[in-house]
């Protein structure tokens, strides 16, 4: 299957208002097709309403979000959520076949290549926290997506199956190259797989740092590990300073 | 070629399988299964031989409560006579006739009032106000309104049946998970869509629990619909005892009653371990 034709991202002037608190304030962004974008932040900052703007599923008060490169046609973003919302009344391989037609051979085919492969007709109840995660990971990829937009998609498992997420998701990108951005609380999950970690914060993005390392990186690496320590210190002012006032 | 492969290992399976856990539990399964059939009845099969015990030793008047074996003498006397099949047929067919009117409607407007604020607003007061009202106090203007035939007794289970099942699909259309309905948003499902495979699928436990809670009232009310003049029905099988002075009849009635009350219920069981095999707390289906 050729690749689809990359696609990128124009954000230009995002702001964003609940009622009477705004979340994010003239956030302007590029993002190059085929890149992958973490994004850090302390809670509440926006990052997951930015993510939902960029989906079409909430309208930005202010700004707009272009795209840039690729056709026009096809589906554009998919979206992950940190719970796998997988609908329980349907067997994994209908959950991933959800919202599209005559894609049976290639929602098998996604099963297998997360792992899941004689599990099609399991309900979800009966797999564990890990294994609903890929199939929701299979269920996003069916659309072939230009644009994936992952929340936390891998906050509430625990270490080892996240670090075996994280890995599949690695395995599944180098195959099926496509425009990645991530919300995470994870630091070394975003070292570990963007190409730009940026750091969100009231200011707006206060830190955009390009990792050049090739994939998969050694989460041991001396500069990988310098970085962590900034964007934590990031992390932790800026959260202090969201929560003094 | 070989040492590409060998340098893209396939995924390893963090968490255990399904299959590793399923496996072993078939066999202890077979045991348990029989005696899960079994042990409910051995409570009810005491109860009636201690009953025909007392009866024959006398402990129990015969002219209050008749021994089991009387009773199903006339059960069989009925049958041979074609009296028991007719008033049988009768009861159950207003039983069927109310019950899926009542159904119906409680549906229709359950599914119109969850998914639309302005039908709650416009209908949801009036049809509690309703519900304030009990059905059965009904019967007299029922009988001034429709008389003393059919029709009362089946608009009686009719009312009787629409609200518990209008309430509980209210209740569960609400309680669908909305990050749920989200999803379906997000992944390009249509509003149709949306609520074919995940408003009605999510609503479905609550919807079953209030039709088996409806097909239980809609059997009480038979009950006290039938004791309205009337000339066929089990009710009237009771009535018409009560007249002669034979108690078999009434504790026939009562028994039977009971026995389709009880069948409706494992009939509806059935229909949600069938409907609701997704979901753990059903599976198994008779709990």
């Amino acid at each position: 299957m050729p690749a689809t034709n990359l696609v990128g991202l124009d954000l230009v002037g995002i702001g964003h208002r609940y009622r009477d608190k705004t979340v994010l304030h003239d956030v302007d962004l590029t993002v190059e097709p085929g890149e992958f974008v973490s994004f850090l932040g302390p809670s509440g900052v926006g990052k997951s309403t930015l993510l939902r703007i960029i989906a079409g599923l909430e309208q930005p008060t202010h700004g707009v979000v272009e795209t840039t490169g690729g056709t026009s046609g096809g589906t554009m973003s998919r979206m992950m959520f940190q719970e796998d919302r997988l609908l329980p009344w349907r067997n994994v391989l209908d959950n991933v076949q959800l919202g599209t037609r005559h894609q049976r051979e290639r929602a098998l085919e996604l099963l297998h290549d997360v792992g899941l492969s004689g599990r099609e007709k399991d309900w979800p109840s009966e797999l564990s926290g890990g294994q609903r995660q890929r199939v929701a990971v299979a269920r996003a990829l069916l659309h072939r997506p230009h644009v994936l937009l992952l929340d936390e998609p891998f906050g509430a498992l625990d270490a080892i199956t996240r670090v075996a997420m994280q890995q599949l998701l690695e395995r599944v990108l180098a195959e099926q190259p496509r425009t990645v951005l991530l919300v995470t609380h994870d630091v070394e999950e975003a070292l570990a797989l963007s190409d730009r970690v940026l750091l969100l914060t009231e200011q707006g993005i206060t830190r955009d740092l390009r990792i050049p390392h090739a994939r998969p990186r050694h989460r041991g690496d001396a500069q990988l590990a310098a970085w962590k320590e900034e964007l934590l210190d990031g992390l932790l002012q800026a959260d202090t300073a969201l929560s003094s006032h | 070629m070989s040492e590409t492969q060998l340098a893209a290992p396939r995924p390893t399976r963090a968490e255990p399988t399904g299959e590793d856990r399923r496996r072993p539990r078939r066999a202890a399964t077979r045991h348990r299964l029989q005696l899960s059939v079994l042990l409910p009845w051995v409570v009810p099969v005491l109860v009636i031989l201690g009953w025909q015990w007392a009866s024959s030793t006398g402990a129990i008047s015969p002219s209050i409560l008749p021994p089991p074996s009387k009773v199903l003498a006339t059960a069989e006397q009925l049958w041979t006579a074609g009296e028991l099949q007719r008033h049988l047929t009768v009861s159950l067919r207003r039983i069927l006739i109310g019950f899926t009117l009542g159904a119906s409607i409680g549906l229709v407007l359950g599914f119109v009032v969850g998914l639309s604020r302005i039908a709650e607003g416009l209908v949801d007061r009036t049809l509690q106000m309703l519900r304030a009202l009990p059905h059965l106090a009904l019967v007299p203007l029922l009988i001034a309104a429709f008389g003393i035939g059919e029709l009362p007794k089946v608009v009686l289970v009719t009312l009787g049946v629409i609200f518990p099942v209008y309430l509980n699909t209210v209740a569960g259309i609400r309680t669908v998970d909305p990050k749920l309905v989200q999803l379906g948003e997000s992944y390009g499902l249509g509003r149709g869509a949306r609520i074919r495979d995940i408003i009605v699928p999510g609503a479905m436990p609550m919807i079953l629990t209030g039709i088996r809670y409806a097909l239980g009232v809609a059997w009480l009310t038979l009950v006290i619909a039938e004791t309205i003049a009337t000339s066929e029905g089990i009710g009237f099988l009771a009535q018409n005892g009560r007249d002669m002075l034979r108690n078999d009849r009434i504790v026939l009635a009562i028994l039977l009653y009971a026995v389709a009350g009880l069948l409706a219920d494992q009939i509806t069981r059935l229909i949600e371990a069938r409907v609701l095999r997704w979901n753990p707390h059903y599976q198994g289906g008779n709990r």
